[in-house]
C-alpha cells in the first residue's frame, strides 16, 4: 500500500525537485537508500523548443530560484560556443559580479539553514540578516532582488553606472566583516566540530564515479570547478584560486562554501574596479546558424550544463538543461551507508539541495515495518545530538540557541 | 460573516504549500521570518499542519505530482479560511502556462473541489515582501 | 585530439574538433559503451550529461564528458534508428550514467538494455503511458488534466 507522502513547504530550495526519500534500516543505522524525484516538473526543456533565441534566458531563469542567474549565464555562453564569437570586455566583467553575488547569497543562505538545523537559530537569523545586504545591492544594481534579468546572447542588457558601482563597492565591504566573524565563529566551535566531522563522508574514488560536482565534490578533494576548467572569459584575468578539502565530510564541504565567500568578495570587488571606462556591452548576434554549442557555468552548487542545437531558425531545435543537484543525489547511496537517521537529514543539507524532500522520510526497518518521519521529527533528532554532544563537552558555545 | 471576522481577530496562522515552483517564492516567504520584515511581531505564525491553519499559502504553477496533494492538504484545513496564492505562477501558471506537465494554475484546481472558494492573488515574480504583507491583510480585510 | 584519433581507431565513425575546446566524435550504437568507458577510465573524463534527440532518422544520444586538466568538452555521438531503440546500458557499469538513462527513456521512448533500475523519473506516475514528451510528433495539448491515471499515484 502506497503511502501519503506530501512535499511541502519548502524551507531551501533545490535546483531541480522537491524529492521524496526512502531509507532502509536496521536498527539505527542506515542500509539503503531510495531517491523519487520529479515533484517540480514543469516541461522546460520542451517550452524551450517553442521560445525564440532571446525569450529564452527568461525562461531559464526560472528554473530555479537561488541559482538564477547561473541557468542564463550557461545557456548563453552555449548559444556564443555555436555561434562563434567574442564577448566584449566590459559585459564579461559586469557578468562577474552578477555571478559571484549570487554565489555570496545562495552561500550565506545554505549556512542560515545549516544552523537552524543543528539547532543554532541565532546563526540562522544572523547570516539571512546580512543576506539582506546582498540583496538589496542586486536590487541597486540591476533592479530586482530575484531573477536578475541581466544576461542576454551576446552580452548583458543592462550597464551600470558610476553611481551604481560606488554603493556597491560600499555596501560589499560592509558584508565582509560579519561573514568573517560568522566564520571563525563556526570553525572554532568544538561542538559544531564534534557534530559535523566524520559525518557522510563522500570518498573521492566515489565522487568520480558519480561525478559529483560543485562544494560536494571540492569537499572529497577532487578539484573540478567549471570557471577554472571551461576556462570562462572574465575570470581569467582576475585573481582567485579554487578552494578544495580533503576529508570529504559535511565539515569540509561547509567549509568550502565558507571560504568560497570570501573569494566572491574578492572577485566582486577586482571586477568592479577593473571595468574599462565605457565600451559596448553587446555582441550583437544577428542570426544563429545551424551547428551546436555547450555552455558550462559554475553555480553555487556545481556545474550547470547547457546544450544547444540549432537548425538555422529562429528556436532552438533541442535544448539540454542539466542541474548540478542531478549529479549530486546519487551520490547519497554512497554517502549516507551506515550513517545514523539522526545523521541523514544533515547529510542531504550538505550538498545544499531542497528541504522539501526532507519534509517527510519515509523509513523502512529490515522487518519491512514503514513509518514516517516528517521534518518536525527529523529536527528534533538532529537537534538532540547535538545537545548530546554539549553536555560530554560541558559548554554551551555562544552562537547556540535552544528555541526551535 | 460576524464569526469569520472574531475568528481572524488574532494572530494568523499561516500554512506555506509549495507546487512545482523554482522556490524563490518560498524564499521570500522565509525571509519574512528573518528580522528584516518580522511578520512574527503581527501575530502571523507558520505552522507545521494544515489542520492548524486559518490561511494556506500556495505557491507554485501546479503539476500532476502536486494536484492531489493540493487537494489533500486544502480538504484537511478547517474552514473558514484563506487561500493566498502568490507570485505569477500560483495566479496563472506564469511562464509555465503551456507546458504539457502543468495542469492549471491554483485557482482552476482549488474550484474543482469548492467552487466558493476565497482566493488572494499576489503576482510578482518573486512578489516582494511587503507586498505579501499587505496582500494577506488585504483578503483578511476583504473577508 | 590527434591521441585521441590513434587509441580509438577502428571503433569511432569519425571525429572532429570545431574549436579550441570542443571535440565531436561519431560512433555506431554498438560501439558506444566501449568508446565511454575508455574515456571515462582510462582518458580520466568526468561525466557531465547525456542529452537525447528525436531527429527524422532516429534518436540521436549525445553523451558529453569533460577532461578538466586539458580544458575539453568531449561529445560522443550516436544514432539509435527507428524503429527499434535500444541500446546497451552504461549505466550498468558507472553509477553516474543511471538517472540520465532513465531519463530518456521516459521522455523518448529508448530502451537501455542491461539498466539495474528502469523506473520513472521526472514524470508522475499518473502520466499517461506510451506518449513521449521530448518528441517532434508530441505536443503540449496532447495532454490534458483529463489523461492523467491521479488513481497510479496513491492518493
Amino acid at each position: 500500500m502506497k503511502r501519503t507522502i506530501i512535499p511541502l513547504g519548502p524551507y531551501h530550495p533545490l535546483l531541480e525537485e522537491p524529492e521524496h526519500f526512502k531509507l532502509y534500516v536496521e536498527g539505527e543505522r542506515v542500509v539503503d537508500l531510495d531517491v523519487e524525484i520529479g515533484y517540480n516538473h514543469r516541461g522546460i526543456e520542451k517550452l524551450s523548443e517553442g521560445k525564440t533565441w532571446d525569450q529564452v534566458p527568461y525562461l531559464v531563469e526560472r528554473i530555479c530560484g537561488i541559482c538564477s542567474t547561473s541557468h542564463p549565464m550557461a545557456y548563453c555562453l552555449a548559444v556564443e560556443d555555436l555561434v562563434g564569437c567574442d564577448i566584449p570586455k566590459r559585459a564579461q566583467l559586469i557578468r562577474v559580479v552578477v555571478c559571484e553575488l549570487e554565489r555570496l547569497h545562495s552561500h550565506l543562505l545554505w549556512v542560515g539553514l545549516a544552523g537552524h538545523f543543528i539547532g543554532y537559530n541565532t546563526v540562522w537569523m544572523w547570516a539571512w540578516k546580512y543576506r539582506e545586504t546582498i540583496l538589496e545591492i542586486c536590487e541597486k544594481l540591476t533592479g530586482n532582488r530575484n531573477h536578475y534579468a541581466m544576461f542576454k546572447t551576446g552580452g548583458v542588457r543592462r550597464d551600470f553606472n558610476k553611481e551604481q558601482i560606488e554603493y556597491a563597492l560600499e555596501r560589499i565591504v560592509e558584508v565582509e566583516k560579519p561573514i568573517r566573524m560568522l566564520t571563525d565563529a563556526i570553525l572554532d566551535d568544538p561542538v559544531i566540530h564534534k557534530r559535523l566531522k566524520g559525518i557522510g563522508v563522500l570518498k573521492k574514488k566515489d565522487a568520480i564515479l558519480y561525478s559529483a560536482l560543485g562544494p560536494t565534490a571540492r569537499g572529497s578533494g577532487v578539484p573540478w570547478d567549471a570557471r577554472n576548467d571551461e576556462p570562462l572569459d572574465g575570470f581569467k584575468d582576475l585573481k582567485w584560486k579554487v578552494i578544495v578539502q580533503k576529508d570529504g565530510d559535511v565539515f569540509s564541504k561547509g567549509v568550502v562554501r565558507l571560504l568560497e565567500c570570501f573569494e566572491s568578495v574578492s572577485l566582486i570587488k577586482q571586477a568592479l574596479l577593473n571595468l574599462p571606462e565605457g565600451g559596448a556591452i553587446d555582441a550583437d548576434i544577428r542570426e544563429v546558424p545551424p551547428g551546436e554549442g555547450c555552455g558550462r557555468y559554475e553555480a553555487p552548487r556545481g556545474e550547470v550544463f547547457h546544450y544547444v542545437r540549432s537548425d538555422g531558425s529562429n528556436m532552438p531545435y533541442r535544448h539540454k538543461v542539466r542541474a548540478p543537484t542531478f549529479n549530486n543525489l546519487p551520490t547519497f547511496k554512497a554517502s549516507c551507508k551506515g550513517e545514523t537517521i539522526a545523521d541523514v537529514a544533515l547529510i542531504m543539507a550538505s550538498i545544499d539541495p531542497c528541504y522539501c524532500c526532507t519534509e517527510r522520510v519515509a523509513v523502512v526497518d529490515k522487518n519491512n515495518n514503514e513509518k514516517i518521519l516528517r521534518e518536525k521529527d527529523l529536527l528534533k533528532l538532529s537537534v538532540e545530538k547535538t545537545r548530546n554532544i554539549m553536555k560530554k563537552l560541558g559548554k554551551a558555545p555562544p552562537l547556540y540557541n535552544m528555541e526551535i | 460573516m460576524g464569526v469569520l471576522k472574531k475568528a481572524f481577530k488574532k494572530s494568523i496562522w499561516v500554512f506555506h504549500l509549495s507546487t512545482a515552483a523554482c522556490n524563490n517564492c518560498d524564499i521570500e516567504v522565509l525571509e519574512l521570518l528573518t528580522p528584516r520584515y518580522d511578520v512574527e511581531r503581527f501575530g502571523i505564525k507558520l505552522v507545521g499542519s494544515p489542520r492548524h491553519a486559518d490561511a494556506l499559502l500556495v505557491c507554485g504553477s501546479v503539476n500532476a505530482h502536486a494536484k492531489p496533494r493540493l487537494l489533500e492538504v486544502y480538504r484537511q484545513t478547517p474552514k473558514p479560511c484563506l487561500v493566498v496564492a502568490f507570485g505569477s505562477c500560483g495566479c496563472s501558471s506564469g511562464i509555465f502556462r503551456d507546458s504539457y506537465s502543468i495542469v492549471g494554475p491554483v485557482d482552476k484546481v482549488l474550484r474543482e473541489e469548492d467552487p466558493d472558494v476565497k482566493i488572494v492573488y499576489i503576482p510578482g515574480c518573486p512578489p516582494k515582501p511587503e507586498a505579501m504583507i499587505e496582500g494577506i491583510i488585504m483578503g483578511l480585510g476583504a473577508i | 585530439m590527434k591521441d585521441l584519433r590513434e587509441k580509438l581507431k577502428g571503433k569511432i565513425i569519425d571525429i572532429v574538433q570545431p574549436r579550441e575546446k570542443r571535440i565531436y566524435i561519431r560512433v555506431e550504437p554498438k560501439k558506444a559503451p566501449e568508446v565511454i568507458e575508455y574515456l571515462f577510465f582510462k582518458y580520466k573524463c568526468k561525466f557531465c550529461t547525456a542529452t537525447g534527440m528525436d531527429i527524422r532518422e532516429g534518436i540521436e544520444i549525445i553523451y558529453h564528458l569533460a577532461r578538466e586538466d586539458k580544458n575539453m568538452v568531449i561529445n560522443v555521438k550516436t544514432l539509435v534508428p527507428y524503429p527499434n531503440l535500444e541500446i546497451k546500458s552504461i549505466g550498468k557499469k558507472i553509477p553516474a550514467f543511471r538517472w540520465v538513462e532513465r531519463e530518456i527513456n521516459e521522455m523518448l521512448g529508448v530502451t537501455f538494455i542491461g539498466h539495474p533500475d528502469m523506473r520513472r523519473l521526472l514524470l508522475a506516475d499518473s502520466f499517461p503511458k506510451g506518449k513521449y514528451p521530448l518528441r517532434k510528433d508530441f505536443k503540449h495539448s496532447d495532454v490534458n488534466d483529463e489523461d492523467y491515471d491521479y488513481e497510479r499515484s496513491g492518493i
